[in-house]
């Protein structure tokens, strides 16, 4: 069944075109047509807005707010956002990457989103017209959520306190096995003063690792101090199960690469 | 379904179409313009067959709705040759066996094109990254990728 696509100068009006029952939003499309190509019925219009702040990135003072509409190879390739490139990168290929948007990658479910596993580490607000939630609150509802993403805002992690990583079995693009973020800050002596850790494909979208991360308040980053961190890590968690990995391969080496990750 | 129309230039030269609202921009220049070179292999954006670059940039024509392309520039694999004489990339592919049953061949070209205009001395690390995307069942990529960097060499080489 064809597609019809509707297209608003205005979020506004966008929001407003959005009402009708079978109507999604198209940002990148790399979910949303291809779920079309594929033959889901469900979608019978889609609806975009052209607004130009849609696309624009703003840093100021090390707050930093990205429009839904940027894609990853915009955030790969900026020059002030070199924190963030190697999660943007982790995203497809280079095509894929041209195309497919902050906003949508919100909505992926596992075992896509690995760039919002970064934001949910940087503990970004989602800004939609009218509203501005925590990401975490915005992931937890999402499905129920008709209004149109317009920014994430964010602060610039200082230094190298944001780590990601993404472990997939071709090289150099491939699907999640999963997705880590984690954003590190040390006291005075070296310890591990606050942590904030977020999962990919460890449930059907990004998720906290929160006895995790108070298992490393007030360590050290070595094998010892991490050890407590590594065996909470898989609490909560029920990851996905794909062509990829099953679930219980998720579970099995996630510490590992946490592992990695924390003392790299 | 209404038909909505559509403007932009394919390899220089100006298209105009009427095509029904939702229309891939692939079926688009392959059914309605007959520039059949973008293939149609997946329509999932996991082969890359249907690569074309749009405004410099690489993308995938399945995936693209040709409503969101007025008023771009879309270059395609057919566009390349010039005067019957095959582009250091054809050319380059032919001579180093990257073409087997030839289907992936115009999206990988697309893929390297745009890599080489950004990057004319690529790496062997570059240049499987910029085909990442693209999938080959015949060739075992490493053809391809010599086909790549023989061409890099060879447009360095007329530059001198
Ligand atoms: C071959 C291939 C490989 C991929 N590899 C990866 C990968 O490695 N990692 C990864 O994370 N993802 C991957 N993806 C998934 C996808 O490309 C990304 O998640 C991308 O960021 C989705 O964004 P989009 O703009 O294309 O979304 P769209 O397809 O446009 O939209 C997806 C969903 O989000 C909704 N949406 C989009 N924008 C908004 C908005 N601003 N407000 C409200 N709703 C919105 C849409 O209505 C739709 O429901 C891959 C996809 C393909 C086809
Ligand atoms: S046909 Fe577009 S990626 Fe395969
Ligand atoms: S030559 Fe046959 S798919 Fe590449």
């Amino acid at each position: 069944m064809a597609l019809a696509l509707q297209t608003f100068a205005t979020v506004k009006d966008a929001n407003a075109a959005l009402k009708a029952a079978g109507t999604r939003y198209l940002g990148g499309g790399t979910l949303v047509v291809r779920a079309a190509n594929e033959g889901d019925v469900s979608v019978s219009g889609l609806v975009r807005s052209t607004d130009p702040a849609l696309s624009a990135i703003e840093i100021n003072d090390g707050k930093v707010s990205i429009g839904a509409s940027v894609t990853m190879a915009a955030i790969a390739g900026h020059p002030d956002l070199g924190a963030l490139a190697r999660a943007a990168r982790a995203v497809g290929g280079p095509a894929i990457r041209n195309m497919a948007t902050v906003g949508g990658n919100l909505f992926a479910p596992a075992p896509y989103g690995d760039f919002a596993v970064a934001l949910l580490a940087l503990d970004a607000a989602v800004g939609t017209g009218d509203a501005e939630l925590p990401i975490e609150t915005f992931l937890a509802d999402r499905d129920n959520s008709r209004a149109i993403v317009t920014y994430v805002r964010f602060a610039l992690p200082k230094g190298d306190s944001f780590r990601f990583l993404k472990v997939s079995r071709i090289k150099p693009k491939g699907v999640s096995v999963l997705s880590i973020a984690v954003v590190l800050e040390h006291a005075g002596n070296g310890t591990v003063s606050s942590a904030r850790i977020a999962l990919g494909c460890m449930a059907d979208r990004p998720v906290r690792a929160r006895a995790a991360e108070n298992a490393l308040f007030g360590k050290t980053l070595d094998p010892d101090g991490i050890a407590s961190a590594l065996a909470a890590v898989g609490e909560g968690i029920a990851p996905i199960t794909d062509p990829i990995a099953s679930a219980w391969y998720r579970a099995e080496v996630l510490p590992v690469h946490l592992g990695r990750l924390l003392l790299g | 379904m209404a038909k909505v129309p559509v403007q932009f230039t394919l390899n220089g030269s100006e298209k105009a179409e009427f095509v029904e609202s939702g229309t891939t921009l692939l079926n688009t220049l392959r059914d309605k313009i007959g520039d059949t070179s973008p293939k149609g292999g997946c329509q999932q954006g996991t082969c890359g067959a249907c690569s074309v670059i749009v405004d410099g940039e690489l993308r995938l024509s399945c995936l693209t709705l040709a409503e969101t392309c007025n008023g771009v520039a879309i270059t395609t694999t057919s566009g390349l040759a010039e005067g019957g004489v095959l582009h250091p990339l054809q050319r380059a592919f032919l001579d180093t066996f990257a073409t087997q049953c030839g289907f992936c061949t115009p999206g990988m070209i697309m893929a390297a094109k745009v890599l080489l205009d950004h990057t004319p001395n690529p790496s062997r690390e570059d240049v499987v990254e910029a085909l990442s995307g693209n999938i080959c069942r015949c060739t075992g990529y490493e053809p391809i990728i010599q086909a790549v960097l023989t061409a890099a060499r060879a447009n360095s080489q007329n530059a001198a």
